[in-house]
């Protein structure tokens, strides 16, 4: 039984000596990323509390538009960051912590791409129909506030 | 492309050949986790459901989760969980140095990490049981209304104020119905300390004291009863005095902590979700250390040993890692976004 390990993280720019240095490479990377969180989530700079762009108006150019540039659009840049973050943090925990690296591309795909399709459609659906459920409080008339 | 690629000489059925290069165990580890990881999809995007429904009125986590142990009546948000996060990555880390000293047959430092990563995960349980502690106490209780929105008071410097602070001490109390003297043989809830009389009236009697509501506060709309200097922007918006008052006369229920049925910080919803999606993962957690310790005591007997594999260490290893995988979600997704 040969246990070959990948030892590079970052595209092969960032190689380590042993399986075991890498682990601790790791463990430091997803610490710094945690920290990061942890202080942008106690100081919320202002600039990172209302959306980069708004949302454009009018026709169909406007909404496609707005629909390839939702994150920006929609999300305020704060929870953007909070997002990639987490999402970046998932990754070396399964590269490296599970070993995905060193998995065939076969069983890789078998169970990320399956994740990441599923869980994309239930997200979009789940939080469109929670925004359309919001509009209808707020726009019609429903009183919930007494 | 080596997946694709077998061989027809061996037994294909009787666990011959390994599909995608990875031993059968390995393999339904990985699918099971696959389920596992689409069912805390299902949760989070419920919850995230209901947050898009309540976008204006949903409890803020900053003000929910600001304890630390020790240092009681501080405000220190999110270095708790920031700490549970560490605690978990940490024993992620000891996990897979079990693994890796596994693959080099080292049974006694198989062992150690082993050992070290049971003692992690508990540390871990027990921290969220002082956060489920904290949640189900509460700290300064509010007023449920009428029509089931959720009301706290505020100072004049907009700080919270507690309800407990707030209630004077009426002659005429309710006693508890208990089982012993109804027909029968009900019972009722434990009664909340202060009734919403006394809460009402000491709210009379203290002019300094203002009602937040659940709504967030937009500068743009100038709304009637909105406190002139207190509000901030996008945060829960504060009434004037007379308004205030208006608004207790709806009072119902006085809420203390939180319960599956009505909690202090706002929206039901919000503490349902916490209950049920923490929960979950706790119970993962816990399940988590339960088959570690099962591991360890292998590995002590030298089950692994005498197999001349330490690969169980290393699926178990999976199950650890995606509890920590989870919780880096929960962690965005409750406390941070």
């Amino acid at each position: 039984m040969a246990h070959e390990h990948n030892l590079a993280i970052f595209r092969g720019r960032l190689k380590f000596k042993s399986n075991e240095q890498k682990i601790w490479g790791v463990l430091i990377l997803l610490s710094i990323i945690t920290a990061i969180e942890v202080v942008l989530g106690i100081y919320k700079p202002a600039g990172l509390m209302t959306p980069w762009i708004t949302p454009f108006e009018g026709g169909l150019g406007a909404t496609l538009i707005n629909i390839i540039l939702s994150p920006l659009v929609f999300l305020i840049p704060l929870n953007l960051i909070f997002l990639v973050l987490t999402i970046v943090k998932a990754y070396y925990i399964t590269w490296d912590f599970m070993h995905m690296r060193d998995e065939k591309a076969s069983l890789r795909r078998a169970v990320v791409w399956t994740f990441i399709f599923l869980a994309l459609y239930i997200a979009l659906i789940f939080l469109l129909e929670g925004d359309y459920v919001y509009e209808i409080y707020k726009t019609s008339f429903i009183k919930w506030n007494f | 492309m080596g997946a694709t690629v077998t061989t027809t000489e061996e037994k294909i059925w009787d666990g011959g050949n390994e599909p995608m290069g990875a031993s059968y165990g390995k393999m339904m580890m990985w699918f099971f986790i696959l389920s596992d990881a689409l069912t805390f999809t299902g949760f989070l995007a419920a919850y995230g459901f209901s947050r898009y429904k309540f976008a204006d009125s949903w409890p803020i986590a900053d003000e929910v989760f600001n304890h630390f142990p020790f240092l009681h009546g501080h405000d220190l948000p999110m270095l708790y969980v920031a700490l549970m996060t560490f605690i978990l990555i940490f024993s992620s880390v000891t996990m897979v140095l079990a693994v890796d000293a596994g693959h080099h047959m080292k049974k006694s430092k198989v062992a150690f990490y082993m050992f070290l990563t049971v003692i992690g995960g508990l540390i871990f349980v027990g921290s969220q049981a002082w956060e489920w502690k904290n949640f189900i106490k509460g700290e300064y209780g509010a007023i449920e209304t009428k029509g089931g929105s959720i009301i706290q008071f505020v100072d004049a410097e907009g700080k919270r104020y507690k309800v407990s602070d707030l209630a004077v001490t009426l002659p005429k109390d309710r006693v508890q119905h208990e089982r012993k003297n109804g027909i029968w043989f009900t019972s009722e809830a434990s009664l909340p300390d202060y009734s919403v009389a006394e809460v009402v009236e000491g709210f009379k009697a203290n002019p300094n004291i203002y009602v937040r509501t659940q709504e967030a506060y937009f500068d743009k709309n100038d709304k009637k009863g909105v406190h002139p200097t207190l509000n901030k922007e996008k945060h829960k918006t504060i009434l004037t005095r007379e308004e205030s008052l208006a608004r207790l006369n709806d009072a119902v229920h006085v809420v203390q902590g939180a319960s599956l049925v009505r909690n202090e910080y706002g929206s039901k919803q919000f503490a349902n979700f916490f209950f049920f999606i923490t929960g979950f993962h706790g119970f993962h957690v816990f399940s988590g250390v339960v088959i570690n310790f099962i591991i360890f005591l292998n590995v002590i007997l030298g089950t692994y040993e005498k197999r001349r594999s330490y690969e169980m260490v290393e699926k178990v290893g999976l199950y650890w890692h995606f509890v920590d995988l989870v919780w880096v979600f929960v962690f965005t997704f409750f406390y941070l976004v």
